[in-house]
């Protein structure tokens, strides 16, 4: 578990973390590059939009193996559970829309939805979880 | 992140150092769009080579340079990206919309 303030000088930081995290875990080095991508472009987003800017608001983010099936093949992977106590986020911006229609500010969700295999939003009381996950592409890839 | 600006001849070339994210593309965009606007040059270099990551605002603050520099009949030019950043321009599909080259003799002779 990784906690943080909402303040964009521990974007750096948490980059830093997910990128040697990926690495060790031996994620193709394109894939350890997107989720670090995806990470910071979904930390940045509860900074701008979920925090509205604001400073010292708590942000915690959970590292877990995660395992599915897919097609008879056990498939493991990395899920990123981020969490923090800000203003509900609209489901609408979640969703995302095609890539022609994405406005500026939106790039950085399309980026968060190229990298990850599941990208899942819950608002749970008062807290909002954005779950993040990517999968090997091999069962013997397993973390 | 460190940002710089000199100029050779007609053209103005920013020096960028640093990683580029929500922290400090503020810097960049407001840097880049001052030089732009004052200084009129016929060319505008980005230099990325010591930049080793952009985030989405960091490439919304180089599309506002391109369109300021547009604006003012000026080429605006990004050089010495790193794999990250072009990966960035790619998955943002802008990877055409901007000049780029690999180091500054290449910008300067084009």
């Amino acid at each position: 578990m990784l906690a943080v303030y909402s303040n964009p000088r521990w974007l750096s930081v948490v980059r830093g973390a997910v990128e040697r995290l990926t690495e060790t875990l031996g994620f193709p080095a394109v894939q350890c590059r997107s989720i670090t991508r995806a990470v910071d472009e979904a930390l940045t987003n509860i900074v701008r939009h979920s925090y509205g800017n604001r400073l010292g608001e708590p942000i915690a983010l959970y590292f877990r193996r995660a395992q599915r099936s897919q097609l008879g093949e056990v498939e493991s992977g990395l899920a990123i559970l981020l969490c923090d106590r800000g203003s509900a986020a609209s489901l609408n911006k979640l969703q995302g829309r095609p890539f022609e229609q994405i406005r500026p500010g939106e790039l950085g969700l399309h980026l968060i939805r190229q990298a990850m295999d599941t990208v899942e939003f819950t608002r749970k009381g008062l807290t909002n979880q954005l779950r993040l996950v990517k999968y090997f592409a091999q069962a013997s890839d397993a973390p | 992140m460190q940002i710089s600006a000199r100029r050779h001849d007609t053209t103005t070339i920013f020096d960028v150092s640093g990683d580029i994210d929500f922290a400090n593309s503020p810097e960049v965009r407001q840097s880049v769009l001052r030089e732009i606007r004052e200084s009129h040059t016929a060319r505008v270099i980005v230099n990325l080579r010591q930049v080793r990551y952009i985030d989405s605002s960091g490439v919304a603050s180089l599309i506002e340079g391109l369109k300021a520099s547009r604006d003012l009949g000026s080429r605006f030019i990004l050089i010495g990206l790193s794999t990250s950043a072009r990966e960035v321009l790619q998955l943002s599909r802008l990877i055409k919309v901007f000049e780029i080259y690999d180091n500054e003799e290449q910008a300067l002779a084009a």
